[in-house]
């Protein structure tokens, strides 16, 4: 046992795992967000792996990582600067070396750095000998070597053994900040619940890096992060995916209908998929359908039958169900459609991402189509926006579209999860006997804000057509007649107008409701504009920050808020499409900030814009 | 399809009447889409189901028009795309009696993988696929079931492509009901409508209807009075395939061979040919290959009827049916727990 430890006290820690996409970093990663967050840390994370599933060993394009923030304060971003970064082999090191703080920790695996290794990265020489590294504090472990030897006695094979060096990483890292194995070893009890001889090799595993940390002196110090304030309650660690299919299921819940979804595979908005269809007993009935228009089709079909029809994709399928989107506007039907963005245009970068979907949300369709369109800003937001899409989508029936990326989906976040008697209470427009006029039902008459009754195929006395041709106003009779066109489009753009009165004003997220320069964003851009801003004020500079949850219709007093600022600046991770929106909206003369990499944006490069403009 | 027939206690007593909208019907006059409307609304009051149960979906065509004219619940949806909207529908309902109204282009072209699928799946509804071998409401291009050679706007030097045979493809697709019937027939395609509404699963029936205004006569070899006894060949299960002007032909299988012969003057009695059993999966293979040009020399008779049938479990049944059984696994679902997961820590 070492002595002269001490413990270093720490507001945060950037953590990344870096390396060979069959290392289980992805894993590893989770466990060590997991841990932090049952332990009271606020955490964000950004999970980043290559698109190919088995993406060619040991080389650069292969490399898997997983990048996390967990601090005693409100950590709103993944990190900018990593404070630790493990490299399991030299690909995992050459390519994550850029983000690593001058003077920052860098622990390797030295096994991942032999002649084999080093040429698949493309490195003539070691980096650990060749004096790259001098500016930081390296930490050498054969981490291979020490795996291999307490899984010595087991009658697990040699590549076996070498699988769960992972586990020894992780225990390390629980050692090093203090963490307890608690929480990991119940997952691998859990995981390995029918193979126990990989349990116990993984618990080994885990608790030697554990005490091999204890028992050397690689470190003279240990981290400490305390609790974060975080507002009392009771909190659980969520990811985007997860946190929309649970939204669903409640707002199904709370408006009595079944929840029906209808989906194709697709990255990164499969995991929706998967969540759902192991909730069947929330009468959730999932339809993986044999392509993306059959998805949305299904979805619109479950919807005229009395379900939540709902469909999930990401851009390029989204571009397939446009025409069937359309559809259900004409039809005027709720259906929710999630966008988990990714790099586009085209099959672009599927496992990367991207907000360069807006457009294509809002303006997307043939013919005047005006769309509700909703963005999550957080992981655990993902929850709040597709409750209340799902929400608008039954009481003004109407589709809406959820914007959510792939930052968001696979991302995590510690969230104070609701109570459900606090969900607000959704009531679906199901047509009534008083909706009969002299024994008539009148499919396409409105209440007061245009919605118009729903009226489900087994409700005798209520029978009737619905089409994508144009209808006569009230009957919905199929018509041609010209003034009846422009009075059903106008009408149909009135109704999602209308939907303006029925969410919140547009609120100053952060800073003063008046000033200099107003940050105004959308999306995941929320927590690196969030803590820039911040750290702005904290500078003494007047900035606030607005965040965007309502992109169609917007928020009625949005271009008030605007005007009480000298400047605007629209940071977005695409080629400048808010911009265009708010500029078009509102004669504004809106600065963009674009970042186009597959990556969110990093807190400095939004502070440095600011001042650039200030 | 076969529903469930919900209000037994007071049912009511319907007509054709009652089955027809107030929608101004608007196909050409001469269609043979009337016939097969008018041939709908009258099974309709036959097959007990409640008209609040009953819903028409199609995709877009001529044919698709359909559900305007049926006083019935009913969309009108996109093209090809109707058997997704019918698989949600069915599957969020599943006690609903539903028809599913396409054309040969929008079911064999722009709809070809919907089609598959939902015959694979075996939704419990009713295909009926109006073949005219045209494409009508686009004013009269080749469709993929245009026979080669036929000459049209967009294939003034005749269609190269191959067609397709649509109960072939059924077929591939594992189908468990396919029919063929035609317009002109009116009892005839009654008796196969009321068929495929009683069988259940996806009932595939396609429909042979002229297009007067395109494709005209395109099927008149088998509705003509001269010509129809030598070129059809009437399936009834159980009973021989006879055919010919004075019924004095008739198939009879040598092996895997199917082969015409003149029954009585080779001495051959009824019992000596080939029986027509509905259930046979490898004879049916046979029968729907009879698609031959009536045109060439020694050519098939074109088949009509019920080629095959199979009970298959229905697809919206196994999804309601997990969805109880996971129900009886885990208990109903508790959205608390749910929103709670399975790791929480408290902030005070
Ligand atoms: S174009 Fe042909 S199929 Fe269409 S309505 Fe006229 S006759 Fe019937």
């Amino acid at each position: 046992m070492s002595e002269n430890i001490t413990f270093e006290k720490k507001k945060h820690i950037t953590v990344l795992f870096a390396g060979d996409s069959g290392d289980g970093m992805q894993l590893t990663g989770t466990q060590f967000t997991n841990t932090n967050a049952l332990y009271g840390n606020d955490v964000s994370t950004f999970p980043n792996f290559p698109a190919e599933i088995r993406a060619p060993q040991g080389t650069l394009s292969g490399v898997s990582g997983f990048q996390l923030q967990f601090g005693s304060n409100e950590i709103y971003t993944p990190g900018d600067e990593v404070d630790l970064l493990v490299a399991m082999n030299a690909a995992g090191l050459l390519s994550n070396l850029h983000k690593v703080k001058k003077g920052g920790t860098i622990l390797v695996n030295t096994s991942g750095f032999d002649a084999k290794n080093l040429r698949l990265a493309k490195s003539e020489e070691n980096p650990l000998i060749s004096g790259l590294l001098n500016e930081y504090r390296v930490i050498e472990i054969d981490i291979t070597k020490l795996t291999k030897e307490a899984l010595k006695d087991t009658a697990l094979s040699t590549k076996e053994a070498e699988r769960s060096k992972n586990m020894f990483v992780l225990g390390f890292l629980y050692w090093l900040y203090n963490r307890k194995l608690d929480a990991t070893i119940q997952f691998l009890e859990e995981k390995f619940a029918h193979k126990p001889e990989l349990l116990e090799a993984n618990v080994k595993v885990l608790k030697a890096g554990y005490n091999y940390g204890d028992a050397t002196n690689v470190f003279t110090e240990r981290y400490e992060v305390e609790k974060a304030k975080l507002p009392k309650g009771e909190y659980r660690n969520i990811t985007g995916n997860a946190a929309t299919a649970i939204g669903m299921i409640a707002a199904a819940h709370q408006s009595g209908l079944d929840l029906f979804y209808g989906s194709y595979p697709i990255t990164p908005a499969s995991d929706i998929l998967h969540e759902l269809s192991k909730r069947k007993n929330f009468n959730v009935k999932t339809f993986q359908a044999e392509d993306e228009i059959a998805a949305v089709s299904s979805a619109i079909g479950a919807s005229f039958g009395g379900a939540l029809g709902v469909t999930g994709s990401s851009g390029p399928g989204i571009a397939l169900k446009m025409e069937a989107i359309g559809l259900a506007i004409m039809l005027e039907l709720p259906l929710v459609i999630v966008n988990v963005q990714r790099g586009g245009p085209s099959t672009g970068l599927p496992t990367k991402t991207e907000q360069a979907d807006l457009f294509q949300a809002v303006y997307g369709r043939n013919g005047e189509a005006p769309l509700a369109v909703i963005a999550a800003k957080t992981p655990a937001d993902c929850f709040n926006a597709v409750y209340e899409a799902a929400r608008i989508a039954i009481e003004h029936m109407t589709p809406v579209m959820i914007l959510s990326d792939g930052y968001l989906a696979n991302g995590s976040e510690p969230w104070r999860y609701p109570k459900v008697e606090h969900l607000r209470p959704i009531k679906p427009p199901f047509a009534q006997k008083s909706d009969l006029s002299d024994d008539v039902f009148l499919p396409y008459h409105r209440d007061k804000k245009l919605v118009r009754k729903w009226a489900v195929p087994g409700m005798k006395g209520f029978e009737h057509r619905v089409g994508g041709l144009e209808k006569e106003a009230e009957t919905g009779n199929v018509s041609y007649d010209p003034e009846n066109h422009e009075k059903m489009v106008k009408t149909r753009q009135a109704k999602v107008d209308n939907i303006a009165n029925d969410i919140p004003q547009q609120a100053i997220e952060t800073g003063k409701e008046s000033g200099k320069v107003l940050v105004l964003g959308w999306g995941s851009t929320f927590g690196a504009i969030k803590t820039a801003v911040m750290e702005c004020i904290e500078e003494g500079m007047d900035v606030s920050q607005a965040h965007l949850t309502y992109l169609n219709p917007l928020p009625r007093n949005l271009e008030d808020v605007l005007n009480r600022f000298e400047k605007v600046l629209i940071p977005e991770m695409n080629n400048g499409q808010l911009v265009h929106i708010i500029r078009d909206k509102f004669l504004l003369n809106a600065v963009p900030l674009n970042k186009i990499q597959g990556v969110p944006f990093a807190v400095n490069e939004i502070k440095e814009k600011i001042k650039e403009i200030y | 399809m076969s529903t469930p027939v919900t209000n037994t206690e007071n049912k009511i007593q319907y007509t054709a009447k009652d089955f027809t909208s107030d929608q101004e019907v608007k196909w050409c006059p001469g269609c043979g889409d009337y016939s097969i409307l008018k041939q709908v609304q009258t099974i309709l009051p036959q097959i007990g189901v409640p008209r609040e149960n009953i819903v028409f979906i199609s995709g877009i065509g001529c044919s698709s028009r359909f559900p305007y004219y049926m006083n019935t619940y009913g969309m009108h949806s996109i093209h090809g795309r109707a058997p997704a909207f019918v698989t949600g529908l069915r599957i969020a309902n599943p006690e609903l009696n539903v028809w599913l109204i396409t054309g040969d282009g929008d079911a064999l072209s722009i709809g070809g993988n919907h089609l598959i699928h939902i015959l694979r799946r075996n939704v419990n509804t009713n295909i009926l696929l109006f073949n005219n071998e045209i494409y009508g409401l686009t004013k009269g291009q080749y469709s993929p079931t245009s026979p080669e050679g036929l000459k049209t706007k967009s294939s003034p030097y005749g269609v190269v492509d191959h067609p397709f045979n649509p109960v072939r493809l059924a077929m591939g697709a594992e189908a468990t009901f396919i029919a063929r019937t035609v317009d002109r027939d009116p009892k005839f395609l009654r008796e196969i409508l009321l068929e495929a509404n009683n069988h259940k699963g996806s009932s595939f029936v396609e429909i042979y209807q002229n297009c007067i205004v395109f494709n005209d006569k395109a099927f008149e070899v088998y509705t003509d009075k001269t010509t129809k006894k030598k070129e059809v060949l009437m399936m009834k299960h159980g009973e021989p395939l006879i055919f010919g002007e004075d019924d004095e032909k008739a198939v009879v299988l040598d092996g895997y061979t199917p082969r015409i012969v003149e029954w009585e003057k080779e001495g051959l009695s009824k019992d000596d040919l080939w029986i027509h059993d509905m259930f046979d999966k490898y004879k049916a293979n046979i029968l729907i290959d009879f698609f031959d040009d009536p045109k060439t020399p020694h050519h098939f008779p074109r088949p009509f009827g019920i080629f095959y049938k199979k009970e298959r479990a229905v697809y919206e049944e196994m999804v309601n049916k997990q969805v109880e059984e996971v129900k009886k696994q885990f208990g109903e679902g508790d959205l608390q727990k749910l929103l709670k997961g399975e790791h929480t820590w408290t902030v005070e």
